[in-house]
């Protein structure tokens, strides 16, 4: 669940509004408008060329089907690795697929959908059977790797099998680990080459692969979805090394890896168009520098030096200032909202928030308006009234405390009053210390509360350590009274599961620390989790999470900050430029470049 | 013929004078040191105006609250009619005569009361860190003066481990380390992190001045006025706090005030890196951190870098005048 890790790290020190790369396109007006840019062929409403602000969140802006050039992109922070089975940053989720083909993917289209699951690898979505315990994918015809061999269902399976040794390849989520039939003896297939796997995944052909679950999961598309799907070729497998030189199963191959530095692609010469429905394939290299200063990127960005900026997370605050003042500048942008929330966690461990009221109080004292200024503005985040973003299906906006304003101090000190507090009390807060957002969202909060009589001391902490040994540290919390603590979540993938599972269940809460779910210890959504899993109609699955979410709100156990958006900007003659619902950001899949 | 007479005459009529003048300068012994200081010291036009910089910021670091409820916003206070919807200030700066230097981008506060309560910060911690850093240098500069033969290697050893310790990087993990311990150390919030930071700036510049006391002490331990207390019978704490210290507190003087302008980049440096005094407390090292982000919002950065800037060089100036005037023969 590290998606949220891309915006993490580089919201570190710099940045932060949300997610949305960039990428884009902007002069150019060569291809026409309504030419056949679109796409996976979906029809899409007057595609513009003409620059103007949110240009890439409903449309393809700048559609075209012109091969050739260098795409040139950069990226500030550190990328976790370019091996498909080891990457938890949504940013290489989305352009792992120009190299790596998972068994289906998302549609390349703009907004909603680009939610929408299509079959890559596979010929079609999966066939669940046995109350959706089983799910079988039949591979394409003519695939090859790279170097020519063909690409059979045994070298998916073996990359699902690698990807599960999270002692070798640490960074990628535990969605396989978790729900997989694995047999007892098997731990990995370096440790456990021998033992017989056919029980979790089957291969009787060369042609079909058969998922077998140990729990119901009727969204397994979404897990086959993820990069970890994508085939490895077990002779060329290096472990923690593949990294070095991922073998391409699409229509670009490594040419140059330079870890920290930079990652040159170029065509792959046995990727055949015939099978692969959803690419284009247009530049003719890629060529991504690493490392770049985040300010100097967003200046090359705008001179049109860059095209896109890979971690799609917008413009930083200084670059921010000057897309403010300038019409120009703003034209090229667009304000995606991501399936990301910021809120701050009010942890019932800590008194007096085990008293509902007391927790009522933080929220109705809380000022919304400066909550939504620490994340910068309206482009930086929309307020949030619930703890799952909009984005996602089932979502309703819950309407129990203020929306907007400074806060309502009559209710919170009738909250304050019911809990026994009618003074006020003291408590902590903690918040990744480099991190300005949350650290203005902390000092809003102390502001904020001080008002109904609430004293609360602002504490920063490491953010690489944040959830192993600070926040996400039960002892480490009770211990310091850590009544409050300010963070945020992106989903995995745009569903209530993709984005709950891994923070309101009160069983992925572990004493040794790294949770993620630091305040939602509640034995009725658990159980609204568990008959969700077996449910496999998607509007009534949508409805237990909006329960959930309702029921979050109701007992005040956390106190939602913004939805995030970010402000990306579209580069200097990049083509097919949109903004897809599946990443929140720039798609990285058929962008072109103008020559 | 005329010139070579004058010369001579010239030249015997100063002497006199000169003799007379020392002679008188030794009838009124004990304070004259100070005196003679201070006359040199008001002649030093640069020192004399950096001594008046520093009376005005100890003034405003006092009178912080007053000034600022007069012309200023509570420091923590959030503005947010004063930021535009991209929560930048309105007009670039938000600079008016209700905000003397601006507004902060995103929330809207103060920076001219910032920049005054900061200023307490800065010079409470530089001052108390110079003080503990003087007391300890100077106690363990005269230890291994006077005593000489072990005590002095070993001080002296000491004194080059610390000189050779990666300072900043220490500090930065001691400050973040003993930072979480409020629990047990039972002191919360400023009042913990203020004291840190003056124990670990404090406790780390002592080899500096315990070196230089070090020097005198050693010089000084071998005069003959020492010799001669000792003939007549003076023992040891005697000689060390009649004798020799009095004789100290020049060099004790100057190297104090112009540690300070060391420790206050220290300070700075430390909060800038996210390990000084916590959020939302105003500090200028903090302000500038948050500033450095906003590069292009030329106000921001300005006034707490040029509070830094005007600290520093005041007491830069101040201690380069003192010297002079305390110890004429220092070449500069």
């Amino acid at each position: 669940m590290r998606r949220s890790q891309v915006a993490l790290a580089a919201a570190g020190t710099t940045l932060a509004l949300a997610l949305a790369a960039c990428g884009g396109g902007s002069t150019g007006t060569e291809s026409s408008p309504g030419a056949t840019g679109s796409p996976g062929g979906a029809s899409q409403p007057a595609a513009a060329a003409e620059d103007k602000f949110n240009a890439g969140i409903d449309n393809v802006f700048n559609p075209s089907d012109a091969k050739g050039g260098t795409l040139k992109m950069a990226v500030s922070e550190d990328w976790d690795s370019i091996d498909p089975g080891d990457t938890y940053y949504g940013m290489s989720w989305n352009l792992s697929r120009i190299y790596a083909r998972p068994l289906v993917t998302y549609k390349p289209a703009p907004g909603k959908q680009g939610q929408e699951l299509v079959p890559d690898l596979a010929e079609a979505l999966g066939v669940p059977s046995d109350d959706a315990k089983t799910w079988t994918y039949k591979l394409r015809a003519g695939l090859k790797f790279e170097d020519g061999t063909p690409i059979t269902s045994k070298d998916v399976k073996y990359a699902v099998l690698r990807s599960l040794d999270k002692t070798v390849l640490v960074n990628g989520p535990t969605y396989f680990n978790d729900f997989l039939d694995l047999p007892k003896d098997f731990k990995s297939v370096y440790k456990t080459p021998d033992v017989k796997t056919d029980q979790a995944i089957e291969t009787p052909d060369d042609q079909t692969i058969i998922f077998h679950l140990k729990k119901a999961f009727g969204g397994f598309d979404y897990f086959a979805a993820l990069p970890a799907t994508a085939p490895v070729p077990q002779a060329k497998d290096t472990g923690a090394k593949y990294r070095e030189h991922p073998i391409a199963s699409g229509p670009y191959m490594f040419e140059t890896v330079e870890a920290g530095k930079q990652y040159v692609l170029v065509r792959n010469p046995n990727w055949d168009q015939a099978t692969d429905p959803i690419r284009k394939a247009l530049p003719d290299r890629y060529e991504i520098s690493l490392g770049v200063n985040a300010d100097d990127l967003d200046n090359r960005l705008i001179s049109g030096d860059l095209h896109v900026d890979v971690a799609g997370t917008g413009l930083q605050p200084a670059a921010l200032g000057r897309v403010a003042g300038d019409e120009a500048l703003k034209a090229r942008t667009d304000n995606p909202t991501a399936t990301r929330t910021w809120y701050t966690s009010i942890i019932p461990d800590v008194p007096p928030f085990d008293n509902v009221e007391c927790r009522k109080a933080v929220l109705f004292a809380a000022d919304r308006d400066a909550l939504q200024n620490a994340y910068g503005g309206a482009i930086g985040g929309e307020i949030a009234t619930s703890l799952m973003p909009p984005g996602l299906a089932g979502w309703k906006k819950i309407e129990l405390y203020p929306t907007s304003g400074s806060g309502d101090v009559e209710k919170a000190k009738a909250a304050l009053a019911a809990c026994g507090k009618p003074e006020g009390f003291e408590t902590n807060i903690s918040y990744r210390a480099d991190r300005p957002k949350e650290k203005a969202t902390a000092e809003a909060i102390q502001q904020a509360l001080a008002k109904v009589g609430i004293k609360v001391n602002p504490k920063g902490y490491p953010t690489g350590d944040y959830f192993r040994l600070y926040a996400g540290k039960p002892d480490f919390v009770k211990k310091n009274g850590i009544g409050l603590a300010v963070n945020g979540w992106g989903a995995d993938w745009n569903t209530g599961f993709g984005f709950m599972s891994q923070i309101v269940d009160s069983r992925t809460i572990r004493e040794s620390g790294g949770n993620y779910n630091l305040s939602i210890k509640d034995k009725e959504i658990d159980g609204l989790i568990d008959q969700s899993l077996g449910e496999t109609d998607a509007n009534k699955v949508a409805e237990y999470w909006a329960k959930i979410d309702q029921i979050v709100m109701e007992r005040a156990y956390v106190l939602p900050g913004v939805y995030s958006k970010g402000l990306p900007m579209r580069g200097k003659g990049v083509t097919n430029v949109f903004v897809s619902g599946a990443w929140d950001m720039y798609d990285y899949l058929n962008m072109g470049v103008q020559q | 013929m005329s010139a070579p007479l004058d010369v001579p005459g010239s030249a015997t009529e100063a002497t006199p004078e000169a003799v007379a003048q020392l002679s008188s300068a030794k009838a009124i012994q004990g304070r004259s040191l100070g005196q003679i200081a201070w006359m040199r010291l008001k002649r030093d036009k640069v020192a004399i105006a950096g001594g008046i910089v520093i009376v005005l910021l100890i003034l405003i670091a006092l009178f912080a609250p007053l000034i600022v409820s007069w012309f200023g916003h509570p420091p923590n206070e959030f503005h947010k009619d004063q930021l535009d919807p991209f929560t930048l200030p309105i007009g670039g700066t938000g600079i008016s005569s209700e905000f003397l230097f601006g507004v902060e981008p995103g929330n809207g506060r103060d920076i001219f009361s910032r920049v005054l309560y900061g200023s307490r910060i800065s010079l409470l911690i530089a001052f108390f860190a110079t003080v503990l850093s003087v007391i300890i240098g100077t106690v363990m500069g005269v230890i291994a003066g006077y005593f000489g033969g072990w005590v002095d290697t070993v001080i002296s050893r000491i004194m080059d481990v610390f000189l050779a310790f990666p300072l900043l990087v220490f500090a930065i993990a001691l400050v973040g380390v003993l930072g979480q311990f409020e629990q047990e150390l039972k002191i919360q919030g400023d009042t913990l992190r203020i004291g840190l930071l003056i124990f670990v700036i404090g406790f780390f510049s002592w080899p500096y001045i315990a070196r230089i006391i070090r020097g005198q002490t050693l010089s000084l331990r071998e005069r003959e006025f020492v010799d001669a207390a000792r003939s007549l019978g003076a023992r040891g704490p005697y000689i060390l706090f009649r004798e020799i210290l009095p004789n100290l507190i020049a060099p004790i003087l100057i190297y104090a005030t112009l540690l300070i302008p060391t420790n206050v980049l220290f300070e700075a440096a430390l909060s800038f890196l996210g390990v000084g005094v916590q959020a939302p407390t105003a500090t200028w090292g903090g302000m500038l951190a948050d500033a450095v982000r906003r590069y292009n919002m030329w106000h921001f950065m300005f006034f707490p870098g040029m509070a830094i800037f005007i600290t520093v060089l005041a007491f830069n100036l101040f201690g380069d005048g003192l010297r002079d005037a305390l110890d004429p023969k220092s070449s500069r």
